[in-house]
């Protein structure tokens, strides 16, 4: 118990030393540019299949549920749409599509440096005088935070799109969906999640970083460090959210 | 010149270098030998600073390495290049991105000098004409010399090999050995080579340092190796059927 205490503290502490080093002016800018496109291209736009995909059908499926499970004669017709935009915006486009891409962004930031870790390529970084965690992890930070709320608005699209499918099923019509999504619409909740959405980003990718980072030994090493980065991050998120929640709404 | 004196370095207080005294000289190619678990990859960790002696002092042409601030020793890095065991070529860029990253992060040149110096160098390690390849197209000889060009491009004062020829063929082994031989004289480099091949300690030792246990237990060169009156090392050197018989028939041309 007392050791499992110390080892979660001096992995905290690991973890701040290494965002002290990340978080510095990089060496070169335009090697950091030149990473951090590439990174907003491999962890962002590479997820963007996912995120639609997904968010069209949790669009539908929520949409489906609240009409079959909860709609009745004594709630007004709107309350379909309504309750979907919310869900959408509120929880499921900021917080469970973070849940989702700690899975996919994460374990591929934990595997990636594990696997530079482990074939020496980080040291080859340091000995050439190369801040290797800036060079490294910096641009996979800021380039999924700066996605983040571009993925966001693409999956509350999608999942309002998908509650317009469920409309071809015929269970619900367009005119009340309308009438549901444009009910109170309170701007501040969109930019709830956007905040929401940005802290994760920061969450998904440092932690994963710090797990991949810090691998020591070999592939075996690297693939726990690739779990390990997933369950922490998804906890972390969660456990963020009920914060943020509070502190945002 | 590189010079070590007195380092120690244990780990969990179970020590591994143990009192280690050596000077690695300027255009020579200078080999560190020894056996596996002898202590000879921390030895050159804590050279190039990739770990932190215990005590004792490194002292890189006069500049002392170990109590350095950490920018001086981010300064000093830039005049090293190390080739890994591994090649440690960076997967995602291409052969000639490879040479050109440490001109891109370190070097004022524009684009066009920083990729003739990278061809350059490409071309004096035979590889001219590979520079869109990627590391995984090519065989491990061909990395360990994309390594060496890398390793070059910033023209180094210092040159660090860790063990170079490992997982390579003899005759390949032989090339890698002569490319480093002929870069560190022609560049005036003082090279440091971690090996355990027979082949380099004979063929490129101008300055041989064996490891045992930790302790720096013979130095001399490779034309010094025959005659050299130590059981240890000839244990080391002299294991193989063929080397024993070389030494034998020397012993005796010598009476």
């Amino acid at each position: 118990m007392v050791n499992s205490f110390t080892d979660a503290l001096t992995g905290i502490g690991r973890y701040v030393l290494l965002m002290g080093r990340v978080l510095t002016q990089p060496d070169r800018w335009r090697m950091f540019f030149r990473q951090y496109v590439t990174e907003m291209y491999q962890l962002g736009y590479n997820s963007i299949g996912i995120v639609l995909i997904i968010s069209f059908f949790i669009g539908a499926v929520i949409c489906l549920q609240i009409k079959l499970n909860i709609q009745s004669p004594w709630m007004p017709r709107m309350v379909v749409g309504y309750t979907t935009r919310e869900i959408m915006l509120l929880e499921f486009s900021s917080s469970i599509m973070c849940l989702i891409l700690a899975g996919k962004v994460g374990s591929n930031i934990a595997s990636e440096l594990g696997t530079m870790r482990i074939t020496q390529q980080i040291d080859a970084l340091d000995i050439m005088g190369v801040n290797s965690a800036n060079y490294l992890i910096l641009p996979k930070v800021a380039g999924l935070m700066t996605i983040m709320p571009i993925l966001v608005t693409l999956s509350v699209a999608f999942g309002v799109l998908g509650a317009y499918g469920t409309t071809l099923l015929g269970t619900t019509t367009v005119p009340e969906l309308n009438e549901g999504f444009r009910y109170q619409f309170n701007q501040w909740f969109f930019w709830c999640g956007i905040i929401k959405a940005i802290v994760y980003a920061f969450i998904i990718t440092s932690v994963s970083s710090y797990k991949g980072y810090t691998v020591v030994g070999g592939s075996v090493e690297v693939g726990k460090a690739s779990t390990d980065a997933v369950v922490l991050s998804s906890i972390l998120v969660l456990f963020s959210d009920i914060f943020l929640t509070q502190i945002l709404t | 010149m590189i010079k070590v004196e007195h380092l120690f370095k244990s780990f969990d207080d179970k020590p591994v270098l143990k009192d280690i005294n050596a000077e690695f000289e300027n255009g020579k190619v200078n080999l560190i030998i020894g056996q596996s678990g002898s202590g000879k990859t921390v030895f050159m960790n804590n050279i190039v600073g990739l770990l932190t002696p215990t005590s004792g002092n490194i002292f890189y042409d006069e500049r002392d390495f170990v109590n350095m601030s950490k920018r001086e020793k981010i300064m000093l890095r830039r005049e090293m290049g190390m080739i890994f065991q591994s090649a440690a070529l960076f997967d995602s860029l291409s052969v000639l991105d490879n040479v050109m990253f440490p001109l891109n992060m370190f070097s004022d040149k524009n684009y066009e000098d920083r990729k003739t110096r990278a061809e350059y160098c490409l071309e004096r390690v035979n590889l001219a004409g590979t520079g869109n390849k990627f590391p995984k197209e090519l065989s491990g000889g061909m990395q360990k010399r994309v390594a060496i060009a890398r390793a070059i491009a910033l023209e180094p004062k210092y040159l660090f090999c860790d063990e170079p020829n490992s997982g390579l063929d003899p005759k390949t082994s032989i090339v890698i050995d002569e490319l480093i031989q002929g870069i560190t004289h022609e560049d005036n480099i003082t090279t440091i080579v971690n090996t355990h091949d027979m082949n380099s300690v004979m063929g490129i030792g101008e300055k041989i340092i064996f490891i045992c246990e930790g302790r720096a237990e013979w130095q001399g060169s490779n034309h010094e190796i025959m005659d050299a009156d130590n059981k240890r090392l000839d244990d080391f050197i002299f294991a193989s059927d063929i080397l024993r018989q070389v030494k034998i028939a020397h012993d005796e041309a010598k009476k």
